[in-house]
Parts: C-alpha cells; structure tokens; sequence
C-alpha cells in the first residue's frame, strides 16, 4: 500500500504524458495554420468551463450566469484597448481585474438560498448586465456590439495576423497558465475545503470552515478566470457583442462541464473541444438543424452515461482519480 | 477545584407554540465525562444544535471557557474548540478517510485557506492523520472511499474528523446509534480510549454504555432538565424510574 504521503500527493504531480499532450496541443496553430481561429475559441471556451468547473463541479454552486464575468471581461478590455492603450497583455490584466472585482461583489448574492435560488440569482445578475450593455449604447455600441478595437502587437513583437496563429498561441498560453493554477488550487487544503463544502456544507462548518467565505473566495476566483476568457475572447476577434452575457454562453458551459466531466480540471477542457468541435463539424453539414444532433448526442450521453461513452474514462481509469 | 469548561445558562428555544429547551442549565467541568439521556423527543438534539450554534437560542446564554459564545456562528465555536459529532453520519463522500483527515487538521491548523500549498506537503498534518487513522482503526480502509466504507467504519470517521479538531469539548449525539453486534465493540472502545483532558458530553440511548462511560448524568424530558447526579444517584433516582428507565425495573449501575 502507499504511504498516506505518497497518496496525498500523488494527484498534484505533473505527468510525462500531461506535457506530451500539452506540446502537441501547442503545435497544432503551426501544423494547421488555417484552423488557428476554431483553436483558439476552443482554448477561450475551455478556460471558460474550467473556471465553471471551480465553482459548480468543485464547489457545488449552481449558476447559470457565469457569462456575466465573460462578458464583463470581454467589455472591459475591449474598451481598454479602444480608449486607453492597445496592449493586450495590460487588457487582459485590466479584464481580469475588472472581473474578479464583479466577482466578489456578486458573491454575495449567492451566500444564502437553494440551488434554485442561485441559478436564478446567477441568470438575472448575467440578465441585468446584458441590458446594461445593450442601453448604455453611447459607450458599448448597444446591440451593434463593440467594434474597431485594434490590438498592439503581443509583447510589443508578434502581431495579431488574419488567420489567427498569434491569437491561438496567445489563448493557449494564458489557458495553460491559468489551467496550472487552477490545479494547484484544487488540490490545495484550500481546495480540500472547497469539496468539504460541497459534499456536506453542514459538517463543513461543523469542523471549523466558515462557508460563507469559501463561497464568496471561489466565486472570486472563478469570475476572474472567466473575465480573462473574455478578455482574450475581445481581444483575438477584435469585438465584443451583447451575445457574451447570453444564457447560452453560461449554458454552453454546463454542457461542456457535463460532456467532460464535472470536478475534474480537464473535464472542462476535453467538454470545449468535443462541444465545439461537434457544432463545427455538424453545423457545416446541416447548418439550420445542428443544435437538433447536439440534442441527441446530450440525450444519449444522459441516458447511457459519459463514462461508457467517452475516451475519457479509461483515460481516468488508468490514471487513478485525478487532476 | 473543578474547572467550567461549558455552561448554559437558562437555555430556551422555542419553535412557534413549542418550546424545545425550558431554561436549560448544563455545566461541564474539565475532563468531564458527562451523559446526557432523556427519552425521544426530550430536546437533546435541539439542545446539541443550540450549543454548536446551529440554532439560535431565543434566550439564554452559553458560555465557552469563561466567553461567551451565544451569537457565535458554528465555524467560530469549533474554533474555540467546541466539537460535535452527528447522530446521523455527516462525512464527506467523495474524499477517502486519508484525503478527509488531512483537511480537517490543515484547517484546524489554519492551513486551511492556504491555496498555494499542496494537501499533504506538510510532514507534521500528515504525521497527525496517520495517528488518528491508527486510533480510530481506519488504517487499512485510508484509501478507500468514503462512500463506500462499511457502517462501522464510518461511524469511527466520524468521530476521528470532531477529534482531528482538537476539541476541547466534544459532543458525541449517540456515536454507537445502528452499529452492528459485530462492529459495536471496536467502536466502544474508542470512546472509552478519548484523551482524558477532552471534555466528553455523551448523548446516548443505550444505557449499558452511559453507565460505563458517564461521571455525572443530565436527565432530559420535555426540553426541561429534570434531574442531574452521579450514576448511581440517577440510576435510584424514582422520577427517572418513572419517565424513563421504566417502573421497577432494575438499573445496572
């Protein structure tokens, strides 16, 4: 048997296979140049439903506006990049920033209440700030979206060309770093905490952790994942458009979650490629009734269960119960 | 010279037209072992919430080594070292006994908001967890799931998680409630092996082990306290005869 060391460990380290895949993700802007723009949504969503992941699949908290925090960094750094400076790595601190501040004031709005009462607490605050974008015209640019932001070249050197290389990289980088942290997070005490409090808020605080303050922490921290997706989300397409503080955007997200795997960090990741990849694909076939197959494949999902559907389980399997 | 380690003073909790507690009064000296018994629906349980601060007293006050910790909320009382264990198993299904133990002693040693850390790279919390699986007997089930732990098990875990907090005082509600004959034992002695200088109030039904256990007995009924003494005192007491123990029936003592 393993030490309990060993054991408690064992889920943090890096594995050989984990850079593998990594490299090879990195690659793919260089070996199919003319895809750089579906990669890059697809590392944009991904970081969206792993920052989902910290708070429904980690935490318990039910939410159907976590696009409010992607449409808020989406605003914000597009409008940093059109009034104040074009840099994109200050506009994504900016979003970030913007973000986490949205964050840990919403927090409060979803301390108290039922899973019911904070999926509709989430939708109206997500609700409220797309009515906000949409009459604040003057600034926003309504309904017609944000347009004619012009990003500066990445760190002062790489432009942002046509087919979308430089952004591809650019997303996949901020994905992995922020994909590093969010794993040192969740396998953190902090982290051990946070999975206290959703297996059993009761016993939680029954050993001393103050619930509420988990709550509002990983909500924080969440919202400012989700602004720096929507930063990188206006900053690659050079827009931002009222359809970030959408329903379906916080909605998409769950399904990737669900696809992929809920409480696991790459569930979110492996939920964004098949979810995107499947409307890329199916929406180029049938493109009026593509949400019809996605409905099927969901149903079916449901209904056999992902483990016997997906490689992802004997990915798991093998790895023991990880990351 | 007896040392109060818990108090409450004239405890009342009334839910609409009922009240609970009428002006309870409870003292816990240190390194009690106090039971308290009283027949279904005396308020016991009520009387746990009330003291853990799951509920809010409508009056009263109780008093934690000489604080008052009536407003309190229960994160708070546990960390002053107040610490119960539940009647019905409350653990945490998805963590194995190992990964529950090392959270419950990282927060308890404040490591518990520590984000940039990793569950486990702390030699001393995990020297803790594995002298507490030994104590409590979970060492060959710490990488088993806790779902899947059988009855006995995890009636153990959850005492090893209120004892991984370092109580002062501990407040077991029934911790043998549904143990199998066959698991009943292990579990027993646990209790009895608790360190000396831990405050025990005992909420039991099971009356071999109140006697065996308990220093001093509150008899509970109607949300009213209706007799406190020594063992014996209780087990000849005939109101206690009366509303609990059954008319005539002798006590072992």
């Amino acid at each position: 048997m393993m030490d309990a060391r060993t054991q408690l460990l064992s889920p943090t380290h890096w594995r050989w296979y984990e850079s593998l895949l990594w490299i090879g993700v990195f690659a793919l802007p260089a070996l199919l140049p003319s895809h750089s723009l579906i990669i890059n949504e697809i590392a944009i969503v991904a970081l969206f439903a792993v920052s989902l992941d910290l708070v429904l699949g980690y935490t318990g908290i039910v939410t159907l506006g976590h696009a409010a925090f992607l449409g808020f960094g989406a605003y914000c750094a597009a409008l940093f990049a059109k009034f104040i400076h074009p840099d994109p790595l200050l506009g994504l601190i900016v979003g970030i920033l913007a973000a986490t501040l949205l964050g840990a004031l919403c927090s409060v709005t979803i301390l108290r209440g039922s899973d019911l009462t904070r999926l509709m607490v989430t939708l109206g605050v997500a609700l409220l700030l797309l009515e906000l974008a949409n009459k604040l015209d003057w600034l926003t640019g309504g309904s017609d979206g944000l347009q004619g932001v012009v990003m500066g070249p990445l760190l002062g050197r790489f432009e942002f060309d046509l087919y979308g290389q430089t952004a591809a990289w650019y997303s996949l980088s901020v994905l992995l770093l922020l994909f590093g942290l969010a794993r040192r997070w969740v396998h953190s005490p902090w982290g051990a905490t946070l999975i206290a409090v959703r297996d059993n808020p009761l016993r939680a605080a029954a050993i001393g952790i103050s619930v509420p303050s988990r709550l509002a922490m990983v909500y924080t921290l969440a919202a400012s994942v989700a602004g720096a997706a929507g930063a990188l989300l206006a900053q690659t397409t050079g827009f931002a458009s009222l359809d970030v503080f959408a329903l379906e955007r916080s909605a998409d997200a769950v399904l990737m979650l669900v696809i992929g795997g809920v409480g696991w960090l790459y569930g979110g990741v492996l939920g964004a490629v098949v979810f995107k990849l499947m409307h890329d694909i199916i929406s180029s076939i049938t493109p009026q009734y593509w949400t019809f197959w996605m409905g099927l494949f969901l149903v079916m999902l449901m209904l056999i269960g992902r483990e016997r559907l997906s490689p992802s389980h004997w990915l798991k399997k093998t790895k023991g119960d990880q990351a | 010279m007896t040392t109060t380690v818990l108090a409450a003073h004239g405890l009342v909790k009334r839910f609409g037209g009922i009240t609970a507690t009428d002006h309870v009064n409870l003292s816990l000296q240190l390194g009690a072992r106090h039971a308290l018994i009283g027949p279904n629906g005396a308020g016991k349980t009520t009387l746990i919430n009330l003291l853990t601060g799951v509920l809010p007293p409508t009056e009263g006050r109780i008093e934690l080594l000489g604080e008052d910790i009536s407003h309190l909320p229960s994160h708070a009382r546990v960390a002053r070292g107040l610490v119960r264990t539940f009647q019905i198993n409350q653990l945490f299904a998805s963590m194995t006994p190992l990964q529950t133990l090392a959270m419950v002693v990282s927060q308890r040693r404040g490591l518990g908001a520590r984000w940039w850390q990793r569950l486990g790279q702390d030699a001393a919390v995990v020297a803790r967890c594995e002298e507490l699986l030994a104590l409590f007997r979970l060492t060959e089930v710490m990488h088993q799931n806790t779902a899947a732990l059988p009855y006995g098990k995890r009636r153990l875990l959850e005492m090893a998680i209120a004892l991984a907090c370092e109580p002062k005082v501990l407040l077991l509600d029934e911790p043998v409630a549904g143990v199998p004959a066959g698991e009943r034992e292990e579990l027993l002695q646990t209790v009895a092996a608790l360190p000396a200088d831990v405050s025990v109030l005992l909420i039991e039904h099971d009356m071999d082990l109140v006697f065996e256990f308990a220093d001093r007995i509150t008899v509970l009924v109607n949300g009213v306290v209706l007799t406190e003494g020594t063992p014996e005192v209780i087990a000849n007491d005939p109101q206690v005869k009366a509303v609990y123990l059954g008319h005539g029936e002798e006590v072992r003592a």
